[in-house]
């Protein structure tokens, strides 16, 4: 496979000779840079790569990466890759999309390859808005949105991209954030490792639509205290200082001074557990923790598309490859002399 | 009971006979059908079905709605569809005789079982008076058994359950058949064997049914129940090796000697859908050669999985019916925009909207045609009847490969589920189909959009292919770069091309020919699709009268052959008959501004031969 191989490419190896043309100062542009730099890093041979999108700003991606891609119909990328991949599971595929793509139009593709854990990788872009068609509001922009198509604010509750994913089954589910460069590239990389069906949700900053939508937990001067990076085997401690924690409280994660804990009682972070306890930090129901980042969920499961090679190879072990003569030439025949 | 031996018995010689066999949606109609069908197709006669299902969703037991039929017509001469009326009813219940008797030939035998006209079978079928009893049946020979008491008594040494006694009844009948028509019943034998002794490990239940079947046909030939017998002898068909073929299996394996032909692996991408499904489980059963089927989560993830496999190098088809078309067209244009090859398979049914899920028409051509946003041709093919939609499967692949386009392939509910004798082709003359996809050596040349002079096709670079790395997507083209332009004059230039490569297909098919008649004649009848067997029966009868009348039907709808438009000049009259409200006559017209005869008909059943008869007899006045 692959991602096993090793090549001298460097990031500039990715870049096609396209312009990169989304707004000046958007968070696309961050992304972009971090999945070059991790399919350099992860020594991708640029023709086992192909990247899939359905329509938004974020599927202009597959455009500026010099690797195979399929700039598709709006929600539909899913659909396309998992045909891509069952076709050729040599290839490394990859679907870009967005939060209207994936959520809105294209929900029932998002949550059935997931549950289907076809080995694709899909990344979505979350800037709570739709940008490409100039600023209505999406599935998860927040409650009450004022934009163009709800001029007194929407009315419907938005997912929570990371409890579908779960739901669905998904067996790897990540998240990270446009900005943090290093952090995304790292999430990025586990998801390529993963053989199933990965999700990353990327917080992504609209700067014209949506501009600041994530700003209250990501900036610079607050995202210490308002994130928490999830990383396997490592304690639920976050703050600058490292000073806070999350405990589980029943059924209630909330925050600690880990000074007042003892040391035993702040959960290791597991991303082969259970997915409940990633559900309830998910949740996050009344802002009262910090939004987690990192891995959520990272768990083996067989791969569809594996799996469909695997009793095509059972079925010629069995019946031997198949004849088509023997086939036509089959059931009441007759002779007509 | 007297012994009065068959041999006692005349037997009498027909060319042709018509049986329906009618009952309940459980009473087995569709595999008694098919038994008789498959035994005269050993036998040597030429022969046509139509099954009848009823509505998926089973009605209660003994209603109206919940008769099942499957009307057989096997001959000694060469015949084109499953006959109008039947010469032989066999009625299960009430129900089934109420609906069908109305078709049954003057003099027609018609066979019932006497134990379902209890008071309950009668206020099912809304039957006030047991027409057994009044005039109903005045003018038929009729046949009364016993069935359910003949097969119980058959049967009670058995040990089965009573329930499962009950469920030979129709094999008791089938036997009472073939002894009518003089019939071995070594093939039924065979399969009751294969089917429930091998297959589903239930010999005993192969055991009753064999049984139950000899013990209608002893029955029959003991009892007197008839005057005659009948044989229908051989037909004279063309030599070769023959099976029975059904539509819908014959798309399946068109579709996999395709994949065999042109080397890559069949790749379906499919959605469960009357009256479709079938092909999907087919192919499902392929795996051994290689064929990899993916039921998706809709129709549309279906054709996209689809159009993923075909940029990934597979042999790409997808199959469905009218409204899963209707929900494929988006996906479809990305297709067209991007030049990916795809079977996209269309067994049509009745319309608009979920219409008659298990009755045929022939409605979707126009949605075909042009159900599509933006100007996005598209080649049609169409199968007219069962074993011409493997040869139609072939060719539809063919073109889709050749000229990197999706092609359309339809055919119907009486195409899919109708059977006919095949004349099995030698797989050494089935044609080669050409395909070229390219190395990394050919990066000196390459552009995703550089057409080939001759097809206009662009050439197929897939992914894993070092050098070669582009993007595709449904965002206009740029002409040979394959890069996003909004460019006025490169829009229309591209939107030129992708007109002339389909229209350019035209160059490609075979020389035009009438299937009966000649140029001149006084009425052209023009078919496409299922109805062609009953147009070649009209035709060939009108002829014998002496009629001025030809016949042609078309396989190509788009392009159309580029000798029509003289050919349909060069008659005094056309006349279209179709399943549909006169969307080729809408065609015609519209392409070649001439006048023509459409004559149409959507009662969700076949035309029959009598009714073109009597259209061009009015025409011709
Ligand atoms: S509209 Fe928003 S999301 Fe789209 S390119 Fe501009 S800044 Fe980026």
């Amino acid at each position: 496979m692959s991602t096993e191989s090793t090549t001298n490419l460097t990031k500039k190896d990715f870049k096609s000779n396209q312009d990169v043309r989304w707004c000046p100062g958007c968070g696309d542009y961050a992304i972009l840079n971090a999945v070059q730099g991790a399919m350099a890093k992860l020594g991708k041979k640029r023709e086992d790569v192909v990247f899939v999108s359905g329509i938004g700003c974020s599927s202009r991606f597959p455009y500026y990466m010099e690797t195979y891609g399929f700039h598709s119909i709006h929600g539909r990328a899913p659909a396309i890759a998992s045909g891509v991949k069952i076709a050729n599971p040599k290839l490394d595929v990859w679907v870009i999309t967005g939060d209207g793509d994936a959520m809105s139009i294209g929900g029932n593709h998002f949550i059935h390859a997931l549950r289907r854990r076809i080995n694709l990788k899909i990344l979505m872009f979350n800037n709570r808005i739709y940008g490409l068609t100039k600023g209505q509001y999406s599935p998860t922009s927040e409650l009450g949105k004022v934009t163009k198509s709800t001029p007194m604010g929407s009315l419907d509750t938005p997912f929570n991209p990371i409890h579908l994913a779960l739901a669905a089954k998904a067996s790897f589910v990540g998240r990270s954030v446009d900005m943090m460069g290093s952090h995304l590239e790292d999430v990025i990389m586990k998801a390529a490792a993963h053989e199933g069906s990965a999700y990353i949700e990327i917080f992504q900053n609209c700067n014209i639509f949506n501009d600041g939508a994530w700003k209250h937990i990501t900036d610079r001067t607050v995202r210490d205290d308002m994130l928490i990076d999830l990383r396997h085997g490592e304690k639920l401690i976050f703050g600058k200082d490292h000073d806070k924690a999350i405990v589980l409280d029943g059924f209630d994660p909330k925050v600690v001074n880990v000074a007042d804990v003892d040391e035993k009682d702040i959960p290791v972070w597991d991303v082969e557990a259970n997915s409940t306890f990633a559900y309830l930090l998910a949740g996050n129901p009344e802002g009262k923790l910090p939004t987690p980042i990192g891995v959520f969920r990272d768990v083996k499961r067989p791969a569809f598309d594996v799996g469909v090679h695997d009793q095509i190879a059972r079925a010629r072990q069995k019946y031997g490859e198949g004849d088509l003569e023997q086939l036509l030439y089959a059931g009441d025949l007759w002779e007509v002399k | 009971m007297e012994s009065d031996n068959k041999a006692a018995r005349p037997v009498e010689t027909l060319k042709q006979a018509i049986i329906r066999f009618a009952g309940d949606s459980g009473d087995g109609m569709q595999i008694t059908g098919s038994q008789f069908t498959n035994t005269s197709a050993v036998f040597g006669n030429d022969l046509a079905t139509f099954p009848d299902y009823p509505a998926e969703i089973r009605a209660p037991a003994g209603t109206i709605p919940g008769v099942s039929g499957f009307q057989v017509r096997f001959s000694s001469f060469d015949i084109h569809t499953p006959g109008d009326r039947p010469d032989v009813l066999v009625a299960m219940n009430p129900a089934a005789l109420k609906v069908n008797i109305k078709d049954l030939k003057p003099n027609g035998i018609v066979i019932v079982n006497t134990d379902n006209f209890g008071k309950q079978d009668l206020v099912k079928a809304k039957y006030e008076v047991n027409p057994l009893e009044d005039s109903t049946l005045d003018g038929f020979r009729v046949v009364r058994v016993p069935l359910n008491m003949l097969t119980k008594e058959t049967l009670k040494d058995s040990g089965l359950d009573p329930k499962v006694v009950m469920r030979c009844k129709n094999f008791f009948a089938l036997g009472i058949v073939y002894w009518l028509f003089q019939r071995p019943m070594e093939t039924t034998v065979d399969y009751l064997n294969l089917e429930f002794g091998k297959n589903k490990k239930r010999p005993e239940i192969a055991e009753a049914n064999i049984a139950a079947m000899k013990a209608g046909y002893n029955f029959a030939d003991i009892s007197g129940l008839f005057q005659v017998s009948y044989e229908v002898p051989r037909a004279k068909l063309t030599p070769g090796t023959y099976r029975n073929i059904q539509g819908n299996m014959a798309v399946g394996l068109g579709l996999l000697a395709a994949s065999k032909l042109c080397g890559l692996p069949l790749f379906l991408g499919s959605y469960p859908i009357t009256p479709a499904s079938d092909i999907l489980h087919q192919l499902s059963a392929y795996k051994n050669h290689g064929v990899i089927t993916f039921q998706a989560e809709d129709e549309i993830a279906a054709i996209c999985a689809s159009i993923g496999a075909s940029y990934a190098g597979n042999f790409a088809v997808t199959t469905t019916s009218g409204p899963g078309m209707a929900l494929k067209s988006e996906a479809l244009n990305l297709a067209i925009m991007t030049e990916l090859p795809l079977v996209v398979v269309n067994v049509q049914r009745g319309g608009p909207s979920t219409g008659l899920p298990t009755k045929t028409e022939q409605s979707d051509l126009l949605q075909m045609m042009f159900g599509r946003n933006g100007d996005s041709p598209v080649p049609i093919i169409a199968a007219s009847t069962s074993s011409d939609a493997f040869d139609c499967a072939i060719e539809a692949s063919r073109l889709a490969l050749k000229y990197m386009t999706p092609v359309i392939l339809l055919t119907d509910g009486y195409i899919a589920n109708g059977a006919e004798p095949w004349r099995l082709p030698k797989i050494s003359d089935l044609p080669k189909i050409e395909v070229r996809q390219l190395e990394s050596k050919d990066k000196e040349w390459y552009q995703p959009y550089l057409r080939d002079q001759h097809t206009l096709a662009r050439p197929w670079a897939i992914p894993g292919t070092d050098l070669l790395q582009h993007r595709i997507g449904g965002l206009e083209k740029e002409d040979v770069t394959g890069n996003v332009s909004y460019d006025p004059a490169n829009h229309q230039r591209m939107t030129n091309l992708r007109h002339e490569k389909v229209a350019g297909i035209a160059k490609d098919l075979p020389p035009f020919q009438l299937v009966q008649g000649q140029k001149g004649d006084q009425i052209l009848v023009l078919g496409w699709g299922s109805t062609r067997g009953a147009i070649t029966a009209a035709v060939e009868s009108l002829r014998e009268e002496g009629k001025s009348v030809a016949q042609a039907h078309l396989r190509y709808i788009n392009p159309f052959s580029p000798a029509l438009k003289e050919v349909l000049e060069s008659f005094e009259h056309v006349l279209i008959p179709e399943m549909n409200m006169g969307q080729l006559a809408f065609l015609i017209q519209g392409k070649f501004a001439m006048k023509v005869h459409s004559y149409t008909k959507v009662t969700g059943l076949p035309f029959t031969t009598n009714e073109v008869i009597d259209k061009v007899h009015e025409i011709l006045g």
